[in-house]
C-alpha cells in the first residue's frame, strides 16, 4: 500500500515540479520583456552577443547550407528525372529550404551551437556568484546579462536562416547546373515562378523569428535555473540543447498548419 | 578583441544576412516581376474550373497579365465564379473570352484570355461573359471509352 502511495508522491512531485518550472519560466519571460530596456538603450551590451551568437555560428551555418543545398541538387534530380521534370529542381531546392529547411535546421544548429554556449555561460556565471554579486550591486542580472543575450539570438536567428536558405540555394545550383547540367535558364526562372515572396519566403522569415525566440528563452531560463553545480551547469546545458530542438520541431508542426494549409490553394 | 572590430563582425553578420534575404526576395522570389501597380478586377463564371487554384496565372498569348483572386461556388447559377486580378497596364476589350487551360499534360490550370473585337474595354467589376470550362480529363475519356464501345457495337452488328 504504501509502494502505491510512493508512487502516487513521486507523480505528483514531478508534475508539480514540471508545472512550477513551466510557470516560472514564463514569469521569466515577461520579466525580461519588461527589463530588456536596457539591452536595446546600451545596444552595445546587445552587439556583442550578437556576435557571440551570430557571427561566430556563421561558419557553421553557411557550410551545413551549401551541403543540405547540394545534397538536395543531387536527390531531387535523381528523383525529378524520372517524371522528365528535372528543370524542376530549382523549384525543389528553393521551396523546401525557405519553407522549411532552411529555418528548421539552423534553428536546430543555432541551438546546439549557440543555445549551449547562452545556458553554460549564465549558469557558471550564477555558480561562480557572479550573478549574486550583481544583485549585491543592485545591478539587476536579468537586464544586464540574460535580456541582451536574448534579443541578439532573436536578431541573429532570422539572419542566419536567410544565410542558410541563400547557400543551400546556391549549393543546389552548383550542383544542379554545374554538375549534373540542368539547364540554368529553365532553373532560375521555375525557381521565380513558383516561389512566392509573402507566402514562402516571409513565412519562412516569420518561423525563423519565433524558433529564435523559443531557443533563446529556453536557453537564457535553463542557464539561468541551473543549480549551481558543474553538474547542474553540465545538464542544462543537455536540457537546452534537447529541449529547444523539440520545441523547434514541434513549433515547426504547428506552423507549418496555420501557414500553409489555410485558406484555398498551396 | 576590442569592440570596435566586434562592432564591424556584426555589422558584417547583418549587412550578409540582409544580402541574403534580398537575394531570396529577388532571385529566388518573384518580388522584382510582381508590379505594384494597379490591378483591375473581372468577374468570369464558369460551369466547371477543375483544379483551378487561387493566385493561379492568369495568361493571354502565353504572357501572365495577372493573377486568380477568388474562386466560389455561386448558389444562384450553380456555377463557378471566379475572380481575376489583371494588372492595370493590360487593357483587354468587352468581349474577351476566357477559358481554362493546363500547362502540359498534367501541369498546374491557368486561365487564358483571348481578346475579342469590342472597341470598349472591360473595366473594373465587369464579366467575362465568353468563358469555356476546364477540361476535366476523366470526362474526355468516358467519352472516348463509349464512342469506342459503340463504334465496336457498329462493327459487331455490320459483321453479322
Amino acid at each position: 500500500m504504501s509502494k502505491v502511495a510512493n508512487l502516487l508522491q513521486a507523480l505528483g512531485r514531478t508534475v508539480t515540479d514540471k508545472l512550477w518550472r513551466l510557470g516560472f519560466a514564463s514569469r521569466f519571460f515577461v520579466y525580461m520583456l519588461l527589463h530588456s530596456g536596457t539591452a536595446l538603450r546600451r545596444f552595445r551590451l546587445t552587439v556583442r552577443e550578437i556576435y557571440f551568437t551570430g557571427v561566430l555560428s556563421l561558419i557553421i551555418i553557411l557550410v551545413s547550407g551549401l551541403f543540405v543545398g547540394m545534397v538536395l541538387g543531387l536527390q531531387g534530380y535523381d528523383t525529378l528525372q524520372r517524371y522528365g521534370s528535372s528543370e524542376a529542381l530549382g523549384v525543389l531546392v528553393a521551396l523546401s529550404l525557405v519553407r522549411e529547411l532552411g529555418p528548421v535546421v539552423a534553428g536546430l544548429l543555432f541551438a546546439s551551437r549557440a543555445g549551449s554556449a547562452i545556458t553554460a555561460e549564465i549558469g557558471l556565471m550564477k555558480a561562480t556568484e557572479q550573478i549574486s554579486a550583481m544583485e549585491m550591486m543592485a545591478v539587476d542580472p536579468i537586464a544586464r546579462v540574460v535580456a541582451p543575450r536574448f534579443w541578439a539570438g532573436v536578431i541573429s536567428m532570422p539572419l542566419l536562416a536567410a544565410l542558410f536558405s541563400a547557400a543551400g540555394i546556391f549549393g543546389g545550383y552548383l550542383v544542379g547546373v554545374h554538375l549534373i547540367g540542368v539547364d540554368q535558364g529553365a532553373f532560375w526562372s521555375q525557381m521565380q515562378a513558383a516561389v512566392d515572396v509573402r507566402q514562402d519566403i516571409l513565412n519562412g522569415v516569420i518561423k525563423s523569428v519565433v524558433f529564435g525566440i523559443a531557443v533563446t528563452w529556453i536557453a537564457v531560463f535553463e542557464g539561468y535555473d541551473a543549480p549551481p553545480t558543474a553538474e547542474g551547469v553540465s545538464r542544462a546545458t543537455t536540457r537546452t540543447v534537447v529541449t529547444s530542438s523539440l520545441a523547434i520541431l514541434a513549433l515547426d508542426f504547428v506552423l507549418t498548419a496555420l501557414m500553409f494549409t489555410g485558406g484555398n490553394g498551396k | 578583441m576590442n569592440r570596435s572590430t566586434i562592432d564591424l563582425w556584426v555589422g558584417a553578420l547583418v549587412a550578409m544576412g540582409l544580402a541574403a534575404l534580398l537575394f531570396l526576395a529577388l532571385k529566388v522570389g518573384n518580388l522584382a516581376s510582381f508590379s505594384t501597380s494597379e490591378v483591375y478586377q473581372v468577374q468570369a463564371k464558369f460551369a466547371n474550373i477543375g483544379g483551378l487554384k487561387v493566385r493561379a496565372p492568369i495568361k493571354s498569348a502565353g504572357v501572365v497579365v495577372g493573377r486568380v483572386a477568388d474562386v466560389r461556388f455561386d448558389n444562384e447559377s450553380y456555377e463557378a465564379a471566379v475572380t481575376m486580378n489583371i494588372e492595370g497596364q493590360f487593357k483587354f476589350p468587352r468581349d474577351t473570352s476566357a477559358k481554362i487551360l493546363t500547362s502540359g499534360l498534367l501541369g498546374e490550370q491557368y486561365v487564358g484570355l483571348e481578346a475579342g473585337g469590342d472597341s470598349a474595354m472591360l473595366k473594373s467589376g465587369d464579366r467575362v461573359k465568353l468563358t469555356q470550362s476546364a477540361v476535366v480529363l476523366e470526362n474526355l475519356i468516358s467519352q472516348f471509352m463509349f464512342s469506342k464501345a459503340q463504334e465496336s457495337g457498329k462493327d459487331s452488328k455490320e459483321a453479322k
